[in-house]
Formats: structure tokens, sequence, C-alpha cells
């Protein structure tokens, strides 16, 4: 069994296709793997028989010679995506009954590519939150340091922590300030989160729709790659989806950067980031030196003013996109004498404490009289955010940052809302800026929780993010695994 | 949008609680209202920068919003519509009653 779950996506894939193992034990494994690692609760749904079923077919198109870039591959899905007739609650007991009819484009792109869906995992609710706990069934527990009960961060906290421990092949995410970077910087993998508009955000429950990207969390960049390439694409349904081809990725893997410019922000090494993480981050640097890279520091001067840009621009988006939340046309409902009672009653015990704080500044920064002090000058700072970047890429092709200032920390020690914010510093900005990004682990820091380090590359240039990320990873090595992996 | 400590009030509150639609009870609401102000007073960081002649920036990519032509392009789904509903009847959505 462990030797079937030691394979990375790739590999499995390749296995496949030399019909060295087949989908069903493949699928069986991770069914297992699921069972053994259920007490990290990662998973709030899981659909054996459906995934039993689908890796039968796979295994007949693996045989028949018609099998598909992701034949037979076991992945779990956030529930943050529709997924037609599976539960899908986005974490929030509003959604806890709700059955959707239709399914995400992403996640149609990746049946219609041959994957084996496992269940659905658990995140922030409604994609709120850092750490995974604001979701309305409870934490996820981070693999490494098991016994400790670290997060998983967040949102994208239940995928991270199923790669991590080994119980999915590889998950989708959705990253709207850093969801799905903080979480695989924590859990030590790979997190990718596309350029705005790569990928269709048709059938994804909406958090903050300027800036929410669905990408993958996979244990390797290849993977990554692998997957990222069966979910982006041009989608009608998403009036804010690019019409570009996207290159197939698994092309970039070894470009090299020879000759390409890497630019280091002073921005991004405040105080209060951890000394190791600093550690790695330069290490990180000298290697991408040593593999060719031109190294040069530039200055991203707006940086300080994205995270307040961001909590005045998700939350009023957010209180705009939740006012669907009605107790009407779908989700819980609590019965009152008048419409409105029922409103304020189905939404005041339907959401949980901080989605209710981000309605509540959304609405506040929308309000008649503050809508010019608040949102529009968010809004304008997130032009000379923009442009900060901008300027930058006309220097280097890629940037080099700490995906986060810490490493994870233990449930239940933050609990300030403020201080939970900071811990997307580093990757908010890319989100304002539409850019894509990733963070991969480059190493253990002295406790022996991972630390990740993100590139951030120009709008649609997913293929040198990838050769570039890939340089990073072969050279640092990172091989280490999780103790709460199943054994 | 300055004067860090105390930019909402709890009446302020009760009227954005009730823009929102959301019920707080009455023991949450100076928690919700520190919380509130908290992060105000954090955003209003922004009032730094100077934005005089910055446009606004409301979408990264910069395309235009697609336009299709007006074709009816699925329907005759009532039953999936409704699937979901806490309450229909004879293919509407039920609500408490609104008129008196």
């Amino acid at each position: 069994m462990s030797e079937l779950l030691d394979l990375n996506l790739v590999e499995a894939s390749k296995a496949l296709k030399n019909k060295k193992i087949s989908s069903l034990e493949l699928t069986n494994a991770y069914l297992k793997s699921i069972s053994d690692t259920s007490s990290l609760g990662a998973y709030l749904e899981i659909v054996e028989d459906k995934a039993i079923r689908m890796a039968k077919e796979s295994d007949k198109k693996l045989i028949d010679g018609t099998a598909r870039p992701l034949e037979g591959i076991p992945i779990g899905i956030k529930d943050m995506f529709c997924t037609k007739d599976i539960k899908t609650t986005a974490s929030s007991k509003i959604l806890e009954n709700f059955i959707p009819t239709y399914e995400s484009t992403v996640t149609q792109n990746l049946w219609n590519d041959g994957a084996v869906i496992l269940g659905k995992l658990s995140c922030d609710e409604f994609a709120m939150g850092s750490s995974n706990e604001t979701a309305a069934k409870g934490n996820v527990i981070n693999p490494w340091l098991k016994n400790k009960k670290m997060s998983p961060g967040g949102s994208s906290g239940g995928s991270a922590a199923a790669v991590a421990a080994r119980s999915a092949l590889a998950a989708t995410g959705t990253d709207t300030g850093g969801s799905i970077r903080q979480p695989a910087a924590f859990c030590g993998i790979t997190g990718l989160k596309p350029t705005y508009g790569r990928c269709s955000r048709w059938g994804i429950v909406a958090f903050s729709s300027s800036l929410d990207q669905a990408g993958p969390l996979t244990r390797t960049v290849s993977d990554a790659a692998l997957m990222l390439n069966s979910m982006a694409g041009y989608d009608q349904k998403d009036s804010t989806s690019a019409n570009l081809i996207m290159p197939d990725l698994m092309n970039y893997l070894d470009k090299g950067i020879k000759g390409k410019k890497i630019g280091i922000p002073k921005e991004y090494t405040q105080d209060g980031i951890s000394e190791d993480i600093v550690k790695f981050y330069d290490k990180s640097i000298d290697l991408l030196r040593d593999e060719g890279a031109e190294i040069i520091p530039v200055s991203l001067p707006h940086t300080k003013y994205a995270l307040p840009a961001y909590y005045i621009i998700a939350p009023a988006e957010a209180s705009s996109n939740l006012a669907r939340y009605d107790g009407v046309r779908y989700g819980a409902r609590q019965e009152a004498s008048s419409l409105d009672k029922m409103y304020e009653l189905t939404r005041g015990n339907g959401f949980g404490d901080e989605v209710k704080r981000r309605i509540m500044i959304g609405t506040y920064v929308l309000s008649s009289g503050y809508y010019d002090a608040y949102y529009l000058k968010a809004q304008k700072v997130r032009r000379l955010i923009k442009e900060d970047f901008e300027n930058v890429y006309k220097k280097v092709d890629y940037i080099l940052t700490p995906s986060t200032p810490t490493t994870s920390f233990e449930l239940g020690k933050k609990q300030d809302p403020l201080i939970m914010y900071l811990n997307d510093i580093f990757t908010v900005p890319a989100s304002l800026a539409g850019l894509p990004g990733i963070s991969l682990p480059v190493g253990l820091d002295k406790s022996g929780l991972p630390i990740g380090i993100q590139l951030i590359a120009n709008s649609f240039d997913e293929p040198g993010l990838i050769s570039t990320a890939r340089v990073l990873e072969r050279s640092i090595g990172f091989n280490f695994i999780a103790d709460g992996v199943a054994k | 949008m300055s004067n860090k400590d105390t930019i909402v009030d709890v009446p302020t509150v009760n009227k954005i609680a009730r823009l929102s639609r959301l019920d707080i009870p009455e023991a949450n609401k100076q928690s919700l209202t520190n919380d509130l102000n908290n992060i105000l007073g954090f955003v209003a960081q922004l009032d730094e920068v100077d934005t005089s002649n910055i446009e606004p920036l409301a979408s990264v990519t910069g395309h235009k919003l697609p336009f299709r032509s007006d074709q009816v392009s699925d329907g005759n789904i009532e039953d999936l519509v409704l699937k979901n509903a806490p309450e229909s009847s004879s293919g509407f959505f039920v609500v408490p009653k609104v008129i008196e």
C-alpha cells in the first residue's frame, strides 16, 4: 500500500499508463489512507462508491489505450467547488445540506481529463481565514508535528493537509489573498495560484470575485503543472475568464533559468519575520544565482498597504456576494413570522463569526457616506500596488519572496482577527495585482515545521513560473515527509 | 477615516447589522464593535497614501465585459432550480407573508 502512496502524481500517472498499477489499486490505497488519517479532519465528505466507479472506468481507458492526461488519478476537491449531486458546504452551516445540481467548470475539466474524485476537503468558512479554524465543523490538523496540533493554514487547509498526509494525490484549492500558497507553505507542499482569469470561477462558491482564483495543491512542481494543465482554460460562463490558450506546462519543466533576472523586493524582509525563514530565503537566492539567474534588488514601495487595501476590497465584495444566502432559494432557513426577521435569523445563525465580521466591514465600507473614503480609496491603492509590480517587471522576470512571515502555529493560539490577517502579508500583494504565484517547500525550521518560498511571475507567465520553481525545487532537494502520513 | 479608537459605536453596529440582515445577539455587540474598530483602525493606514489623480482599479485584467448574443442557452430546469429551496410550492419559492 505505502509504495503506492509514495508515488507522486507524475510518477503515478506513468505507472498507470505503463500498466504497472491500476487506478482501482491506487484509489483504494488512498481511500484507506483517508480512513487512517481521519483524525486530521481534512475531509468533510468521502465519496467512496463514486471513487471506485470512476477508477474502474479509468482502468478501462488505460487498457484500451484511450487514457486522458489525469486518467485514474485520485484527488480531493476543496469544498468551495460545486460538485453535482455531492454535498458542497463551503465549510458553512448555512450550506450544510446544499447539494448542487451542477458541476463547477474547473472540476468538470478535471473529470473530463480522467481524474477520480475521493471527496470534499475542509476549508475556512467561505474561504475566509488563514488557519482553517473558521470551518463550521472545526479545524483541520496539520500532519506536521501532528501531536502538537498545528494549524494547516487556510483557507485551503483541508486540501494542503490531505496532500501532505498523502490522503489525496493532489487537491484543488482557491486563493483570494493567499489561501492556496499559505497552507501549502504550512504543510510542506507546493501550491500554485494562477493569473486571475486563468481558471474559470463558474461554480466556485464566490467570496471576493475580483480576487478569487482556483489552483492546485500538490507534492511537486511537475504535479502542479499537470493539474493546472487540466484545470485552466477559457470558459464563456465566467465573464472574467481569459480567452488565452495556456501552453502545455509540462514542456517548461526543464527550461532552466540561465540569464533570467530574479527580483528581491526589499519590503519583504520586515520585522517579525522568522529567522529560519530568512535563512532559507537567503539560501534560495544563492541557489538560483548558482543556477545562472541574475539576482536584482527591487522595490515594491506600496507593499505595506496591500493588506489594508485587501481588507476593504475583499469584505466589500464578500458582503455583496453573500447577500444571496437569504434562506429562500437554497441553504438553511430559520423560520420567522416576517420576511425580514427570517433573513436576519437565517443569516445570523447560518454564518460564523469571521464571516459575519467581514460582511459587516464590507457593508460599512460600501455604505452611503463611506464608499469614497474606504472602497474607492482601496481601489486606488490597488492600482498603485499593481503599478509597483508593472515597474519591477520592466527590470526582472520573476520575484522571489518568503511565502509567510512565520511557519505554522498551534491551533487556538491566534484569537485576534487582525493578528490572523497578518499571515497573508506576503501573498496578498500578488493577489491584488492578479499575478500568478507559487509556494514551494524549501526547508524546516528549528521545531521541524516546513518553510515555503514564493515565486511571483508576470501575468499569464505560468510557464516561466513553472520553469523557475522547478529549478529551485531541484536545487534545494526538499525531501522531508510529515509525521502524520498514513503508515 | 482616521480616529483609530472609536470609528463605529454600538448604534452604528446595529445599523450595519440591519443593512447586512444579520441578527447579532445583544451579548456579542460590544465585542463585535471592538473587532470592527480594530479592523477599521488598521485599514485607516491607507490615509497615508497620496492617491490624488489615481484612477480606482476594479479589474486587474483590463478586459471589457464580453457580450454574447441574446439567445436562450438553457432552461426548463424548474425542478433543479427549486431542488435546494427550503420551501417551494407549485413551482414557486415560498417566503413568509409579506403583505398584511
